[in-house]
């Protein structure tokens, strides 16, 4: 097989295979304006293992990557830690195309791969605790159930100190470079923050119970390799640490005003309302008006936010698209912990301000002021009203900040 | 009282502690919780829940 892509060694026996997509730019829902990395791990002790595989279009680099080490018909063992598809998309032929005696996933996980590919019984399932021994090295399963599927697992390579992690710790980055450290810290600091907030968020209780665990464990880490993103080898507290502080979703002193509009109506509502939060106590406001901004990006300001205000104008009754848009993906997200309001420019009937607190609630953002409707175009007395608005949830918000 | 695991996620349901998550009253039988009731950690609907 010709050979485009060499693997890149990480130690005497572990290789990344893995793919670079540098293309991609939408994740299901996710903006990855940078890009992403499939990672596949090749551990060439006596039995040959292979850890994940890749999205389908990038098989061939991977197997490319793998055949710079050794023949993929070589490979004895594949571990799949996750079942969708951005790591399995070529696992029935990468099965194939090694003659893997065995294929192990989660219980979940056997489950999963059978829906998705309808494959026989050729995968065996593995508990937390149970391990293989594949040499020199033994690896060793942890379910990480609903992190972020029912599915996922993560494995300890001991002989190597290398936990692969699966989506733990991972981020959308693409590069050549293949370790954290190797790439600017801010850039790998947002990208991990992104991740976690648009994909981990509503399984937050169960990061902080994941993270005690692994904590107590104790385990001898020389690297974390997650399944995208770079890879882990100086500082390993540091992205552990992020996750642990994010699960907790303590409300800081920075608000996030998110809105669109028809006119400028409720854009300069927005305007005016940020203002207020300032007055009010807020260290920081984002304002995001949803025709700049993608509902990954809001879901990233809001991870380490205290109060999400929603404007919208009232079409046709409903609350404008963009506006439910982004509202439906943050509800999926249930941050928790978050204070709010609602305000709006309407024509007539100004029916999204009830549907925005409605959605709030159902969203446990708690109001803690009253919504501003105006009609048309707001004139100064409307505005002093968005200002006092604002103020009002930056008062509450500085008060709940300092007393916490 | 029966204590019942989701099967999907894990999660345990304790009737003596309830799920004030859902507004669910310690020492609530898993029989009485409402039919919406869903899983508190991964959504998953009371049929995916087995007794342990």
């Amino acid at each position: 097989m010709a050979t485009v892509c060499d693997a890149v060694r990480l130690t005497d026996r572990v290789y990344w295979v893995g793919a670079i997509d540098w293309g991609i730019r939408e994740f299901h829902g996710y903006a990855t304006g940078r890009g992403t990395t499939y990672n596949a791990y090749l551990v060439m002790d006596e039995t040959v293992t292979l850890v994940d595989t890749v999205k389908a279009p990038f098989k061939d680099e991977m197997l490319g990557r793998i055949a710079s080490v050794t023949d993929p018909a070589g490979i004895d063992l594949i571990i799949s830690n996750h079942a969708e598809m951005d790591h399995t998309g070529c696992l029935p032929e990468v099965m194939e195309a090694t003659g893997a005696e065995r294929v192990l996933a989660s219980k979940n996980g056997k489950k999963a791969l059978a829906a998705h590919f309808h494959l026989d019984e050729r995968i065996e399932a593995v508990e937390t605790g149970q391990t293989v021994r594949l040499g020199e090295t033994e690896a060793t399963f942890v379910e990480t159930r609903m992190l972020h599927w029912p599915d996922s697992m993560m494995t300890y390579l001991s002989g190597e100190e290398i936990l692969f992690s699966q989506d733990g710790f991972g981020m959308h980055l693409a590069s050549t470079e293949r370790y954290a450290d190797q790439l600017p810290r801010d850039i790998v600091h947002h990208e991990l923050a992104k991740y976690y907030a648009n994909i981990l968020l509503p399984f937050s209780k169960l990061v902080t119970k994941a993270v005690a665990a692994l904590r107590e464990m104790d385990l001898p880490l020389a690297m974390i390799a997650p399944d995208h993103g770079p890879i882990y080898r100086e500082d390993l507290a540091w992205p552990i640490d992020a996750w642990a502080r994010w699960a907790e979703q303590r409300p800081t002193r920075k608000a996030v005003v998110t809105f669109d509009t028809m006119w400028h109506s409720t854009e300069s509502m927005a305007r005016a309302v940020a203002e207020g939060l300032l007055q009010g106590g807020a260290t920081s406001v984002r304002l995001l008006p949803l025709a700049a901004s993608h509902r990954s990006d809001v879901a990233t300001e809001i991870l380490e936010a205290g109060a999400l205000l929603v404007g919208s104008p009232t079409m046709n009754n409903m609350v404008f698209p963009t506006v439910a848009d982004c509202l439906t993906y943050l509800e999926g997200l249930a941050r928790k912990n978050l204070v709010g309001a609602a305000f709006g420019s309407y024509g007539w009937s100004g029916k999204a301000i009830g549907r925005l607190e409605a959605w709030l609630d159902a969203m446990s953002v708690e109001r803690v002021a009253d919504s501003v409707a105006l009609q048309y175009v707001p004139d100064e007395a409307g505005l002093a009203r968005c200002r006092a608005l604002g103020r009002q949830v930056g008062e509450v918000l500085a008060r709940r900040v300092e007393s916490s | 009282m029966q204590k019942y695991e989701c099967t999907i996620c894990g999660y345990i349901y304790d009737p003596e502690k309830g799920d004030p998550t859902q507004n669910v009253e310690p020492g609530t039988a898993f029989e009485d919780l409402p039919d919406g009731w869903t899983c508190p950690d991964c959504g998953a609907p009371k049929d995916q829940f087995v007794p342990v």
